[in-house]
């Protein structure tokens, strides 16, 4: 087919993949938005299948059948707790992809007399060949440690080891001095897979010392690496859509690291080299029970039911605690209850609560609780003085005051969620241990605070049950 | 030289383009943009189909063949875990 033609369905499919993401600016249009993308890719593929350089189909028909089923079993089987991993994973996937496909453009080239001495002085394409490898290479092997540490199988907290810093330089040095060797001298093929290989123990040692509270970022920050990843091979390839696409999801990785960082009041060079929260977590445990000492208030749901019979608005905050106690259900099912009674529930949504960006929004979506009743903290904090109960569900970090008031913490400066501001404060949590920070929180002590050391999907049944009893 | 600086061109654009659409997206929708630009960088299927495809020598088939696999897994996936959650976006409304 004339490759004018391919360019301009290229075009469109470009077009539609920025109208789809689009789309997701607003929960009415974002299913309308997401089939259009995927519309996008389907006709980039077709379209792509008529060029005239595909000689062969039996492969690319093996291919996607096994890729195709693989990924939709995967789709609809997962549990939405379990939704960071699979992205991670997924993610993974594409940078390989990438890796692979500039690779085999590679070889192809090397394999012709003619075209290696044409590639030999082109140092844009040969420089494309080696970002793909190494970006890809980084993107697969990080997501799959993030895989590796979100499905609790191994290396769940920040891991670390003497020179880890220098054994990290050392790799970053080595995979880029493989990349510009590639570039100087394309004789063979061997520098580029060396690379690639050099930027997999990269992507590991990036990845594996950044602990479970900074999983949002790495996550996001994956997501941008496999954009850019497609977009050099994209440059690889001289195709517009690729460049086009692997731009935007760039972008929007960018975007969204940038925000999970301003919500943790960390800088990227922090998260990514600084080896995540554990230096400071060891000196701050000293003041735990000090802290703590005769001044918990241990509660029952028999009395939080009769704090929420008085209360007009309540806010749930929740966090990871509520999505690894799956009590996402039970929570709404509070909701209905209170709202029956005439009470405004609402809920109070921290940027980096959960394993992802928004992860929380997608549980609670779940679960059915509308997404009007969600509400950002930095719209909920100036009205929580209007709140009469909180309930901290699940939540460390993220409504711990030492980020306010004390400059050395670890989570120093982070915005928080100041649940302090309400009448009555409900923690549920099944022990007075810290969250991801490591640092104990005073909101526990604080004299509108209330413990209920339960299971969350327990405490919330209990308070249900007492709240019918009324 | 010149093919560079055309594809440098749209690159940057592109990123604009990137940045003014995706700030506008609400951190309610975070994950399901996330998930579903995921699926997007998986256009590198693209270039996987032409190497599977060209049948110039077996190893560039087969690194193709693995490469539609694989980037096949993400677009597919993607696309389909997306679609679940923001199906349970929608169906309060």
């Amino acid at each position: 087919m004339n490759t004018g033609i391919i360019n301009l369905v290229y075009l469109l499919a470009a077009v539609l993949f920025i109208l789809g993401i689009k789309g997701l600016t607003h929960p009415r249009t974002a299913v309308r938005g997401n089939m259009l993308s995927a519309l996008a890719m389907l006709l980039a593929v077709a379209v792509t299948l008529l060029d005239k350089n595909i000689l062969s189909f039996e492969y690319i028909l093996a291919g996607v059948l096994v890729g195709a089923l693989l990924g939709a079993v995967a789709a609809v089987r997962i549990e939405m707790t379990a939704m960071p991993q699979l992205v991670a994973l997924f993610n993974g996937f594409g940078g390989v992809a990438s890796v692979l496909v500039a690779g085999a453009a590679f070889e192809e080239a090397m394999g012709s007399p003619v075209a290696a001495q044409a590639l030999a002085g082109d140092v844009a394409t040969l420089t494309a060949t080696a970002a793909s490898g190494l970006i890809g290479s980084v993107t697969f092997f990080g997501s799959l440690v993030a895989f590796v540490k979100l499905q609790r199988l191994f290396w769940e907290g920040a891991v670390s080891f003497p020179l880890q810093r220098l054994a990290g330089l050392a790799t970053a040095a080595a995979t880029l001095g493989l990349g510009a060797a590639m570039v100087l001298a394309p004789e063979s093929t061997g520098l580029y897979w060396a690379m690639a290989l050099a930027a997999a123990v990269l992507g590991v040692l990036l990845t594996v010392a950044i602990g479970g509270a900074d999983m949002p970022v790495v996550i996001a920050l994956l997501n941008s690496y496999s954009g850019l990843a497609a977009s050099a091979t994209g440059f690889v390839l001289q195709n517009n859509v690729l460049i086009i696409s692997g731009s935007l999801v760039g972008a929007s990785g960018i975007i969204l690291t940038r925000i999970m960082c301003k919500a943790m009041n960390r800088s990227l060079a922090n998260v990514l080299f600084g080896g995540a929260l554990a230096p400071a977590a060891g000196q701050a445990k000293g003041g735990k029970d000090d802290l703590y000492a005769g001044r918990v208030k241990a509660t029952s749901g028999e009395e939080v039911a009769m704090l929420l019979d008085g209360a007009r608005r309540v806010v749930v905050v929740p966090g990871y605690g509520m999505a690894v106690a799956q009590a996402q259900h039970t929570v709404r099912e509070l909701m209905l209850l209170l709202e029956a009674r005439g009470a405004t529930v609402e809920f109070a949504i921290h940027p980096v609560a959960g394993r992802m960006p928004g992860h929380m929004n997608v549980l609670l979506a779940e679960a059915e609780v509308p997404y009007d009743k969600l509400r950002e903290m930095d719209d909920i904090n100036p009205e929580l003085a209007q709140v009469d109960v909180a309930i901290v569900l699940g939540a460390n970090d993220v409504v711990n005051p030492l980020a306010k008031t004390d400059p050395s913490s670890p989570i120093a400066g982070m915005p928080i969620i100041d649940v302090r501001a309400c009448r009555t404060v409900v923690v549920v949590k099944r022990s007075l241990s810290a969250g991801f920070a490591g640092i104990p929180n005073p909101l526990f002590a604080a004299d509108n605070a209330l413990m209920y050391f339960e299971d969350g999907k327990k405490a919330v049944q209990q308070m249900v049950a007492a709240v019918k009893e009324l | 030289m010149e093919t560079l600086v055309i594809g440098l061109t749209i690159f940057v654009l592109a990123v604009f383009v990137g940045f003014e659409v995706i700030t506008k997206v609400p951190p309610t929708l975070h994950t399901p943009l996330m998930s579903g630009t995921n699926a997007i960088s998986g256009i590198t299927i693209i270039g996987a189909l032409l190497s599977a495809g060209s049948g110039h020598t077996l190893l560039t088939t087969a690194l193709g063949t693995a490469a539609v696999a694989l980037a096949t897994v993400n677009v597919v996936g993607g696309f389909l875990v997306t679609h679940r959650m923001l199906a349970m976006f929608r169906k309060k409304d």
